[in-house]
């Protein structure tokens, strides 16, 4: 959605490298807001996984239908419900949680529906946004999230201690949790890390129930 | 042995097309059972194939038409001249490309164009059907297509398409024939048919039994054609294939050749005249009878009713890869039609695609030159055809 678009040495984006790192060989995976499909279509190709989008624009689900991909037009905030449970063995929510209406509900159904849930998400506690708050007194609008706020689809960001907090509350095992920072590397982090919080621009949690 | 007519393909597009027009008589020596639990035989199929089956058959698409529709989905129509009803997507080079697939599009059970209907001749009286032409369902339309395909030695098609009634024949062998599938693309379709959609057709019927020309449904042997019922039935339907936007789009409230309105009752407005227009060529080309079987079908498809109330049943783990598309104004096939197709091919764990086309057009957007649904065919056909493996080498 909105932020680095650095690319791994196997061509796809370092963040969807990460996620697709996660990922047993031949599982059942749900890609929720694949966009055009280029992390599904990676991960059948390399991983052998049988996989399923969902996208909320045309424009991405028709690019992805048409690398042989099965994608649907759908909302994350009210379609995944459709799904049944424990079909799959991973679902992906990747930057696309910040734009949900509701990010608690969507885990929750992720969860559901996949034995695991991978989330990744723009870290809104990274020392540039803070500093745009603290010494400009304005919302951050940069590289990393380049929207103004009142045009932005991400209406809840959060940080990586918000998110960790949310996974207790609701129950959820955090089994992996990995940040990148500004140079696309990646750091493996305990969930209380308040350096990963303030140098970790994206943040990925493998999830289990 | 079935008797074959084919008929030899004169001009350019059919030699292009490779173009076979035939029709056979299959179920000659076993009837085709019907859902109704009738039994038919001697059925005549006629239909039309494009392109060349390639070395291991493993390149038919199977195309359904809707209601109204026939064979000649590419070829002109022999009656109105007009080209074929999905000649702006198949053809050479075109999204459904015949230079690399083999087209097999046949005239429904029921039909009017060749295939055994209610105006055929009934091998048991010597007479046509007419009302003795057993209710047919959409279970049985493609219970004979599935003859057709055995009889062109495809044990596999690559892909079935249709659009409306060709959508559902698509789901229905889907359903009960997913080993005769690789991919099937249901288009502006459901799976169970809305008390709406009966509503209207009723209307139809009505309008077609109400006409004293219809003689009972006799008209053939007393040599008289019901035209202003069926052309009523026709013009009730057609607006259900349009929508508001694109009926004010077209036409407004513009008269038709003159400055004024008549202060009577001959056709002041435009799309009053268009209606007539489409009603009176309509019956040129269609058979009363046949219309009143087709819609019956129509009105009797429920598939989740024929899986206990639960439509993933109908699809539990099947092979067979499915991309819907739906178009946002079509209120007759609306796009939850579509979404509860999903949803239960979801829960059914099968491989489905789905794509809500922007178009003011409703319901007709099927047949037109709509961009996104032509991408969305092209990228689902390619990207299934790699699936497949398929190679579009060496023709037979």
């Amino acid at each position: 959605m909105a932020t680095t678009a650095n690319h791994s040495g196997t061509g796809i984006r370092i963040d969807l490298q990460i996620i697709a790192d996660m990922i047993n060989p031949a599982s059942r995976v749900l890609d929720v807001g694949c966009g055009d499909g280029e992390l599904l279509a990676y991960l059948q190709e390399s991983r052998d996984v049988d996989g399923r989008g969902m996208e909320l624009s045309m424009q991405g689900v028709q690019k992805a239908v048409a690398r042989g991909l099965a994608v649907i037009q759908g909302d994350a905030d009210t379609d995944l419900v459709d799904y049944p449970g424990d079909a799959f063995d991973y679902v992906i929510l990747s930057k696309t949680l910040q734009a949900t209406h509701n990010p608690r509900r969507v885990i929750e159904q992720m969860l559901r529906i996949g034995r695991h849930a991978i989330v990744s998400f723009p870290n809104f506690a990274h020392w540039r946004t803070r500093l745009d708050i603290v010494m400009r007194g304005r919302m951050p609008v940069n590289e990393l999230l380049p929207y103004s706020w009142y045009e932005t689809p991400n209406i809840h960001f959060c940080t990586i201690r918000d998110f960790v907090d949310l996974c207790r509350e609701m129950n959820v095992g955090i089994k992996t949790s990995l940040s990148l920072d500004a140079a696309g590397e990646v750091q493996k982090f305990t969930a209380d890390s308040r350096w990963a919080n303030l140098f970790g621009v994206d943040a990925v949690f493998l999830l289990g129930k | 042995m079935p008797n074959i007519s084919a008929t030899p393909a004169p001009d350019a597009l059919r030699t292009r097309l490779n173009a076979v027009e035939a029709t056979i008589t299959l179920c000659v020596d076993e009837p085709l059972p019907l859902d109704s639990g009738e039994t038919i035989g001697s059925v005549d199929v006629a239909y039309h194939t494009y392109g060349r089956l390639n070395a291991d058959k493993s390149n038919a698409i199977v195309v359904c038409h809707a209601l109204t529709g026939d064979q000649f989905a590419v070829l002109p129509h022999p009656v109105t001249g007009k080209p074929g009803w999905w000649a702006n997507l198949i053809g050479p080079g075109k999204i459904v490309d015949t230079d690399k697939y083999f087209i097999i599009c046949s005239n429904v059970l029921g039909g009017c164009m060749g295939t055994t209907g209610p105006k055929s001749l009934n091998p048991a009286t010597g007479r046509p059907y007419m009302l003795d032409f057993p209710v047919i369902t959409v279970g049985d339309m493609v219970r004979l297509q599935i003859k057709l395909l055995d009889y062109l030695g495809v044990d596999r098609a690559f892909a079935a398409i249709g659009g409306s009634m060709g959508g559902m024949q698509v789901l229905q062998m889907a359903s009960a024939y997913p080993e005769r599938l690789f991919c099937a693309l249901p288009i502006a379709t459901c799976a169970r048919y809305s008390a709406q959609n009966i509503a209207f057709d009723e209307v139809g019927r009505q309008a077609i039994m109400a006409d004293p020309e219809w003689c009972e449904g006799k008209y053939l042997l007393e040599n008289r054609v019901p035209h202003k019922g069926l052309a009523v039935a026709r013009m009730a339907a057609h607006i259900t294939y349009l929508s508001e936007a694109a009926l004010t789009r077209k036409f407004g409230r513009k008269l038709q050749g003159k400055e004024r309105i008549g202060f009577g009752f001959e056709a002041d407005f435009e799309v009053e005249s268009y209606l007539r227009h489409q009603g009176s060529t309509f019956v040129e080309r269609f058979d009363a009878n046949s219309y009143l079987y087709i819609t019956r079908a129509m009105d009797y498809f429920d598939m989740p009713g024929e899986h206990g109330g639960h439509l993933s049943k109908a699809f539990m783990n099947t092979p067979v890869r499915f991309c819907l598309i739906s178009f946002t104004s079509d209120w007759l096939f609306p796009t939850s039609d579509s979404q509860a197709i999903v949803r239960a091919l979801n829960a059914a764990a099968a491989s489905v695609s789905f794509v809500e086309v922007q178009s003011d057009k409703g319901h007709d957007a099927f047949l037109l030159d709509e961009p996104e649904l032509h991408d969305t065919i092209r990228g689902f056909l390619d990207g299934m055809a790699r699936r497949a493996g398929l190679s579009f080498g060496e023709a037979l």
